[in-house]
Parts: structure tokens; C-alpha cells; sequence
């Protein structure tokens, strides 16, 4: 391995450990894409022979793929790991969904509001995330131990200072951190590490026959029946992956032959787009990814 | 023999630098100009700019490069940077991680975040002010973060008609100032980030300059040796138990080599041990090296913890509890020297106070001036005290022991960063003397438990009338009680402070000791002080045993205290013949945790007396 991950993966173990011995209790986001494989990777790394020192945190929004709710509950069993899983009941109850109430407004109640309100009944007062630095532009100005007011609101124009690796885990009752150990990991860092240190992802990752269909020029898969199919409009098997995971109907597939690690990493090193490009969360309104992190979101 | 090490082959070296320099100078433009003409931004980051531009845009008709960089709501409506911003990207030559950092002076503690841990500075003139307060500012906390590199990067040089001697007298006046700060490297670039020239292409109007273009100078830049040669050193961040079978002490390695089987001594206890275990990133290993995250386990059963650091037994880790050290202040509110803080150095976190501010630094003439206090972004050359001894080392030879921060006790805040010119040694020669005579025995003789009694309350409260009313009490019941009234005390003690906020700290401090001092003697002591900080009525109590410290809060509203007016101050105060009266315009921090708290609106004196007596009783002081 070549020393830049090598450095990489030690910062990150320092952070964890900074989280380990400084927060009360912490828990670790689990939210089941590669990102969270290195992450969790990582943590098992940081504290053996001991077992990670904190549970998973899965917000689960009722509209992941299938195969990562397998995925998750695999990894999870095969670790010994305790995964706790939360979902907004009060949006299932009021019907919330991606395609009745548009995608600002469903990540608002089923992923952000999900996420303070699982926060505030463990009380956790750390929570670590697997948010990279080059992912968007309000990540890349984010600090690694990234302070949350009592109601998990985040304040960009006044960060806490962060010197060297001196983290101010500081905080009083109901205030809580987002500790964010992959900060300075690129994607390629990200998929050259798990090529390495062979670590399993989800099999969504890696191009197979999927049924999808076309809207607004986006490959969107048909994971079930409560997709709403517009006159005409017939699911077609092709070839995809995703480059990122998250709720099926807002992630866009690309078409790809890449059906390894290696293939994958020959493939981000050329790709012309950026990751999140996919994401439409991300481009639903001007600066929206910092307005979601300001209320809460990760 | 020495085990082998891993290897550090392959590696494409990765360079950190920052941008900094004063407003406008194109900080955000240079970085976004590097991204661009490598070709390292992505189709749908160009569509975005493209449309961005035309929204929030300062080029006409073109591509506003710095909202490549700028990603804050708030920094592109203004078209400024605020915060630092990291931008990841890689030549074929080798990694970068570009940190771009504010120009304003008002978010200077973020420019200082960025400087911390990066291996070369991009310090940015625009051609057409020269060197500026801010450019001065900027190399300063580059020095004094321990950053030696330097590109002055002379930008809009475009703007000058390509002037030579515009960048010959810019560079001269800057190295000026680069051979004071002794920066062990400064390559000067005349560039336009606008146009691109000097930044990937040589300038087509710049046959004059023959150095490297701007990328060329950061490929070439040599990366901080690791400190591989340096003792073995490492602060422990984690104690690993899982079962009783094992313990490891986990922490990323700052210097040296450890093998198994080296001595080993543990600082500040000075314990001796040797290295039994090393498990590394990839599992046991004989030796490891500087910036490895590791887990060692000790052949000896030793008292280890957070905070500890493990050092080679050969050179051992200097400890003390005293230190001078430059500071950067970063907190809106002044430095109170004497206000107790957290401070965080190594893995360690122990209280700690300046004690004297040496000297500031006047940024602008680089002159040493006398200073009572730091303000927000000032430099000053400080000693500190801390509460307990603790592993350090000179920033100069280990930035991980050398550097600390400090950190306000009620708000959390980070408020300033530190690093470390020298230890001091006072605390060693000034041995404390053992009496035999001890406060238990004291106390015994008088036939009772000494405590504090600490009444705090604004002015007019009553806290002097309750407080002499008890003291009758307890002298009638026969016991040995003292009075430190905070009018009298500053006739004497303290008649040299005044009434800011570092004065008021001060005559908090001498108090707390004095009260320290009759407590000892087996003394029940009443202060009655305004105190209006928490922060000095917190090291008043942490002076003191457990159980000692009993806070009293004399709670009488405002208006009623304004009313009453016994000395006439309020009437002063509010004429403004007063400053920095408590209430009126310097604020008062009620307690939050008192032992008692007295609502004087519904108590007379008398019983407000009663309840305290009672209590004393209670806790079996009487």
C-alpha cells in the first residue's frame, strides 16, 4: 500500500480514537454505502482486539435499495456488531414519500428529522460520519470535528478554530459533534482502499442487468412496485452500477461494464463527472447541501 | 539487531499548502485557476460554475473561477472567502491537498487553522499594493505555525503592463520581512491567476522572469522529512482492555522508531518499562515509525493513561508545569491573564492560565509591545502555568508536544492556539515545605470543619449585611471565623487593580488564595465579592477541597439593588462617572450550581442568616 493511505488510514484512526476517549457516547452513521464500508473498516482497525466502542446508526427511510438492507444486516451479524435502526414514523404515517412530496422535502422529514430525532432519544453526543472534504463544495469547508448546537444546527460562518490534530471535543448538555474521519480521502483513495485492503461493499456498486427506466436523462432503477410508472413508460434491463447509494428513486445509475474493484477504479479515474452527480438531493436548490447541513443533515 | 521497517516506496508524495495573503489578492481565483487548467474539474462542476458565474459572478463575460473554491451560501453572495476551504487534486508528478484560506482579518483564526499543518505557504500580493498589513499578518502565524516554505505569488501582475520592477521592489520589501521570520525557503512568482499566465503556462509578456511557472515551484517543493530520526516518542490517546489478557496503549507515534524490546519511560511519572507488542495498521509488527497509529503493550504492569506520553528511555520526555509560549488569541473577548482555561497539548488536557504577557507583537513594524491583554487575532510571547505537570517539548523540535490550545471553561470555545518556545523550570527550584502542623490539626483545636462561604450578588444585594450577620452568629457560638469584604480587601491587598475584566480576575485570584490560606489555618472564611464570572468563582472553588467551597448567591433583582443604593454607585454608574459597573454595563454571571441561594425579596436578612447557619450545621462544619 503506498504510504499517502497509509497516512490517510493512521489520521483516521487517530481521529476515532480522539472520539473513543473524549465523547460519552458516540455512535458511528452507518449508512451502508463504501464510504461507510472504509469507515467501519477503519473503526475495527482503531480499536482492536477490542470490538469498536459504539454502535451503528442506520436512518432508514423505507427507501433504500433492497440489496443494501441485506447488505447491511449482513455486515453487521458477520461483525457482532449492535445496529440500530431508526425510521421517522410520523412521515410513514403521513405518507411521505420522494415521489408524492418532492425530493427536498421527503430528505427533510425522512433522513434529517430522522436523524435528530434517533440523535436526541439515545442521546448520543458524538456522531461519525463518512462525509469527505472533495465531495461538495460545503464539505470541503467543513472541519473534521464539526460542532452542532443543542438542535444539531450547524453554523459555517463560525466554526470552532482546529489546530493541528488538538480536537476541541468540548461540549455542553444537548450539544453534540459530527466527528468525520474520512475528511481528507478522495473517491480514488476511497475505491483504491477497498481494492486493497479487500473490504466488502454492496453488490449495487458493481455493473449488472438491472431494470430501469429514463427520466430527465437519469437511469433510475425499478427496485419495486412503488415507483409510480408513467403512461408508456416500461422498466428495460441494462447493464448499471451506482457510483453512490442512496434512497432508490433519487440515485441515478450510469451504464457500466465495471463488474470489479479494478474496473470500478480504471473508471472513476476517467470519469468526467463528479460523483454526486447522481445525487439529486444535491442540486435541488442552489446551496443545497449546505442548507440540509445547517438543519441537520450529514 | 533492529527489526526492519516498513517501507515507504511508491509513494506519490503529497504536498499540503495553503493560500493566504490580504482581500481580493485572488486567493480563491488562483486555486480555482490551478483546478481549471489542469483539467481536474469535473463536467457537471463546470456546467454548475458556468451557470454560477452568470449569477453570483465578479468577471464580466467570463468564469468566475473562485466559486470553484468559495462554497458557502454566504461567501458567494459576497464574494469573499470565510472559512477554509480543502481542494484535493493530483499532477502526474505528485498529490496535492490546496487549502485556501480567508483573506479579512476579522476571520484570521480560520486562516490560522489552515496554517497549521501544512508543508508550504502560497502568500499572494496583488502587484499593484504590494506588501500589506494583512500579507504581514499572514507570514507571521505561517512562522509561527512552523511553516518554512514560501511562494510569494505576485498576482494581476497583468494589471502593471507585465512591470518587472514592480515585482523586483514587491519581492525585496517581502524578503525583508521573510529573513526576520526566518522562513527557510521563499521562491517569488509573478503571475496572473485571471489569465492563467505563470500559473500552468509561462506568461507570453513575461520574458523577464526565468523561474519556475507557479505548478512547477509546487511540484518541485520538498515535503517535511518524517521526524524518523528524532527520540521515540508517543502520546497514548486509548487504553485498549477487551479482556484481562490484554492491554495496549494506542496513540499515533510522533518521532522515532519503536522496536520491541527497547526501553521505554512514561512521562510525566517517569515510570521505566520496555516494549513488548506492537500492533500497527496491519496487524503485529516488530518495529514501527513516526505518523503510524499503533497499540503497544508494555512488559511491565504500569500505571498508564490518556495524557501519558511513552517516550525512548535513553532521552526522556521533558515535563513541566510551566511554560513560555507564543500565542495567538482567537476569542472576541480580550485575554484575562490569571482565567483559568482547558488546554489541550498532546493528548494531555490539564487546566491552565497566562500568567504574564511578555511582550505583543505589533504585526505591521514587527515590534515587541507591552501588552496587559491580547485582543482578538493579536500575537503575544506568554508564560503560562498549568495545574498539574505534563509531557512538552519545544514546538521547534516536536510540533505534536510543542503545540496546545486553550479552551474557555464555560462557553467551550477554542480561544487561543500556543506553541511552545520553552519550558520553565520555576516550579522545580521553588520545592514546596512540609509543616508538621497540618489544617486537620488546626482545625481540630478549634472545634470545627473550615470552610468558604463565598457570597457572590451584584452590588447592594446584601451580601456584606448577611455575611456580617452570620459571622456575629458563629463568634457567639464560638467559632473562629474571618470576613474578606471586598471593599475593604481592595484597600490593601489589591489597591493596585482596577475594575476591567483582567483586573477583576486578578482580584478574584488573590482572593481565592488568601481564603485558601485562612481555610488552612482552620479558619470558617466569608468572602463577600461581587464576583461576577463564573470562570473566577470556579477557581476559587478548585482551589479548595471537595466540599470546602460552599457558593452563596445573594440573589437581588437588579432594579431592587438599583433602588436600594446604599454607597450611591448605581446613580454614579448610570451618570457614567463609573465604568465597568457590574449590571450596568459589565455584565454579572449568575451562579448556576450555588450550594445556597438566597431570594433576598422574600428573606430579611436574618433569615437569609438562618438558612446558612443551618446549613453549616448540616454539613457538620459547626
Amino acid at each position: 500500500m503506498s504510504a499517502h493511505l497509509r497516512r490517510l488510514e493512521a489520521e483516521s484512526i487517530h481521529i476515532y480514537r480522539e472520539v473513543a476517549a473524549e465523547f460519552r457516547n458516540p455512535v458511528l452513521m452507518y449508512s451502508i454505502g463504501k464510504d461507510s464500508s472504509v469507515l467501519l473498516h477503519l473503526a475495527l482497525k482503531a480499536f482492536t482486539p477490542s470490538k469498536p466502542p459504539f454502535p451503528l446508526l442506520h436512518i432508514d427511510t423505507t427507501w433504500k435499495f433492497r440489496e443494501m438492507i441485506a447488505f447491511r444486516d449482513k455486515r453487521a451479524a458477520a461483525l457482532g456488531l449492535r445496529l440500530i435502526v431508526h425510521t421517522n414514523q410520523q412521515g410513514v404515517a403521513d405518507g411521505v414519500t420522494p415521489f408524492t412530496h418532492g425530493s427536498s422535502r421527503y430528505t427533510d422529514v425522512m433522513k434529517t428529522d430522522a436523524l435528530k430525532q434517533a440523535l436526541s432519544a439515545h442521546r448520543f453526543d458524538c456522531a461519525i460520519g463518512g462525509a469527505r472534504r472533495d465531495e461538495e463544495k460545503s464539505r470541503a469547508k467543513e472541519r473534521v470535528m464539526s460542532f452542532r448546537s443543542a438542535n444539531h444546527g450547524w453554523d459555517p460562518k463560525n466554526q470552532r478554530p482546529e489546530f493541528w490534530r488538538l480536537y476541541n471535543c468540548r461540549i455542553n448538555e444537548g450539544e453534540s459533534v459530527r466527528a468525520f474521519p474520512l475528511s481528507n480521502w478522495t473517491e480514488a483513495d476511497i475505491w483504491e482502499y477497498i481494492a486493497l485492503e479487500e473490504i466488502p461493499i454492496a453488490p449495487l456498486y458493481f455493473a449488472a442487468p438491472r431494470p430501469v427506466v429514463q427520466r430527465d436523462g437519469k437511469l433510475i432503477m425499478v427496485d419495486d412496485d412503488r415507483i409510480p410508472l408513467a403512461e408508456g413508460e416500461t422498466p428495460e434491463m441494462r447493464r448499471v452500477r451506482f457510483r453512490t447509494l442512496g434512497c432508490y428513486p433519487l440515485t441515478a445509475a450510469v451504464e457500466s461494464e465495471a463488474d470489479t474493484v479494478a474496473a470500478i477504479i480504471a473508471e472513476t479515474l476517467a470519469a468526467k463527472t463528479s460523483e454526486r452527480e447522481g445525487r439529486m438531493i444535491d442540486h435541488d436548490q442552489p446551496g443545497s447541501m449546505e442548507k440540509k447541513k445547517r438543519e441537520g443533515y450529514f | 539487531m533492529s527489526a526492519p521497517l516498513p517501507t515507504t516506496e511508491g509513494d506519490q508524495e503529497l504536498l499540503r499548502f495553503l493560500t493566504c495573503g490580504s482581500v481580493d489578492d485572488g486567493k480563491s481565483t488562483l486555486i480555482g485557476r490551478l483546478l481549471h487548467d489542469s483539467k481536474l474539474i469535473f463536467e457537471d462542476q463546470h456546467a454548475a460554475l458556468e451557470r454560477d458565474s452568470a449569477v453570483s459572478g465578479t468577471v464580466e463575460d467570463g468564469l468566475d473561477l473562485a466559486l470553484l473554491v468559495d462554497g458557502l451560501q454566504a461567501e458567494r453572495e459576497q464574494g469573499i472567502t470565510i472559512d477554509v476551504a480543502y481542494r484535493f487534486f493530483a499532477t502526474e508528478k505528485r498529490k496535492f491537498i490546496a487549502v485556501d484560506a480567508p483573506g479579512h482579518e476579522q476571520y484570521t483564526r480560520n486562516m490560522a487553522t489552515g496554517a497549521s499543518g501544512v508543508d508550504l505557504a502560497v502568500i499572494l500580493v496583488d502587484a499593484r499594493k504590494g506588501v500589506l498589513t494583512q500579507t504581514r499578518r499572514h507570514a507571521r502565524i505561517c512562522a509561527l505555525m512552523g511553516v518554512d516554505q514560501v511562494i510569494l505569488a505576485v498576482n494581476k501582475i497583468d494589471l502593471t503592463g507585465y512591470d518587472q520592477t514592480v515585482f523586483d521592489v514587491i519581492t525585496a520589501e517581502f524578503m525583508t520581512l521573510a529573513k526576520e521570520l526566518a522562513f527557510a525557503s521563499v521562491t517569488a512568482i509573478p503571475l496572473s491567476a485571471l489569465k492563467g499566465d505563470n500559473v500552468l503556462e509561462r506568461g507570453a509578456e513575461m520574458a523577464w522572469y526565468e523561474g519556475p511557472t507557479f505548478l512547477q515551484a509546487l511540484e518541485a517543493a520538498p515535503v517535511g522529512g518524517s521526524a524518523s530520526d528524532a527520540p521515540f516518542r508517543m502520546p497514548v490517546q486509548w487504553v485498549n482492555r477487551p479482556n484481562l489478557d490484554f492491554r495496549g496503549f494506542s496513540g499515533t507515534i510522533a518521532s522515532g522508531v519503536a522496536r520491541i524490546g527497547d526501553a521505554v519511560a512514561i512521562a510525566p511519572s517517569a515510570t521505566a518499562s520496555a516494549i513488548k507488542e506492537i500492533h500497527s495498521q496491519t496487524g503485529p509488527v516488530a518495529a514501527a515509525r513516526s505518523g503510524e497509529a499503533v497499540t503497544l503493550v508494555l512488559e511491565d504492569e504500569v500505571d498508564v493513561s490518556r495524557g501519558d506520553v511513552i517516550g525512548a528511555a535513553g532521552t526522556p520526555v521533558a515535563v513541566t508545569d510551566q511554560v513560555a509560549a507564543h500565542l495567538i488569541w482567537l476569542d472576541e473577548a480580550e485575554l484575562p491573564p490569571g482565567r483559568p482555561y482547558i488546554m489541550k497539548i498532546g493528548t494531555a488536557t490539564v487546566g491552565a492560565s497566562v500568567t504574564e504577557i511578555k511582550h505583543a507583537v505589533n504585526v505591521d513594524t514587527q515590534e515587541h509591545v507591552a501588552a496587559k491583554t491580547l485582543g482578538l487575532n493579536e500575537i503575544g510571547f506568554c508564560n503560562l502555568a498549568m495545574d498539574q505537570p505534563v509531557a512538552y517539548a519545544p514546538y521547534e523540535t516536536d510540533k505534536t508536544l510543542g503545540g496546545f490550545i486553550l479552551i474557555d471553561r464555560i462557553s467551550n470555545a477554542t480561544v487561543a492556539a500556543g506553541v511552545i518556545a520553552f519550558g520553565l523550570r520555576r516550579a522545580s527550584n521553588l520545592t514546596w515545605q512540609d509543616l508538621d502542623i497540618d489544617k486537620r490539626s488546626r482545625a481540630r483545636l478549634k472545634d470545627q470543619k473550615p470552610c468558604v462561604l463565598w457570597f457572590t450578588g451584584l452590588s447592594g444585594s446584601g451580601k456584606s449585611t448577611i455575611a456580617n450577620l452570620i459571622e456575629k452568629r458563629l463568634h457567639a457560638l464560638g467559632k473562629h471565623t474571618y470576613l474578606l469584604d471586598g471593599d475593604n480587601v481592595r484597600h490593601g491587598l489589591n489597591k493596585d487593580l482596577g475594575f476591567t475584566d483582567v483586573d477583576r480576575v486578578e482580584n478574584i485570584r488573590r482572593v481565592a488564595e488568601t481564603a485558601k490560606l485562612f481555610v488552612d489555618s482552620g479558619t470558617i472564611t466569608l468572602v463577600s465579592f461581587i464576583s461576577p464570572f463564573r470562570s473566577e468563582r470556579r477557581l476559587a472553588r478548585e482551589l479548595l477541597e471537595e466540599g470546602e467551597f460552599l457558593e452563596v448567591f445573594v440573589d437581588t433583582p437588579l432594579a431592587e439593588c438599583e433602588a436600594r443604593d446604599p454607597k450611591g454607585l448605581y446613580r454614579k454608574a448610570r451618570a457614567g462617572a463609573i465604568k465597568n459597573f457590574t449590571g450596568i454595563d459589565s455584565p454579572y454571571e449568575p451562579p448556576e450550581g450555588a450550594e445556597l441561594h438566597l431570594q433576598t425579596v422574600d428573606l430579611t436578612p436574618e433569615q437569609a442568616s438562618d438558612a446558612v447557619i443551618a446549613r453549616l450545621r448540616e454539613e457538620g462544619f459547626i
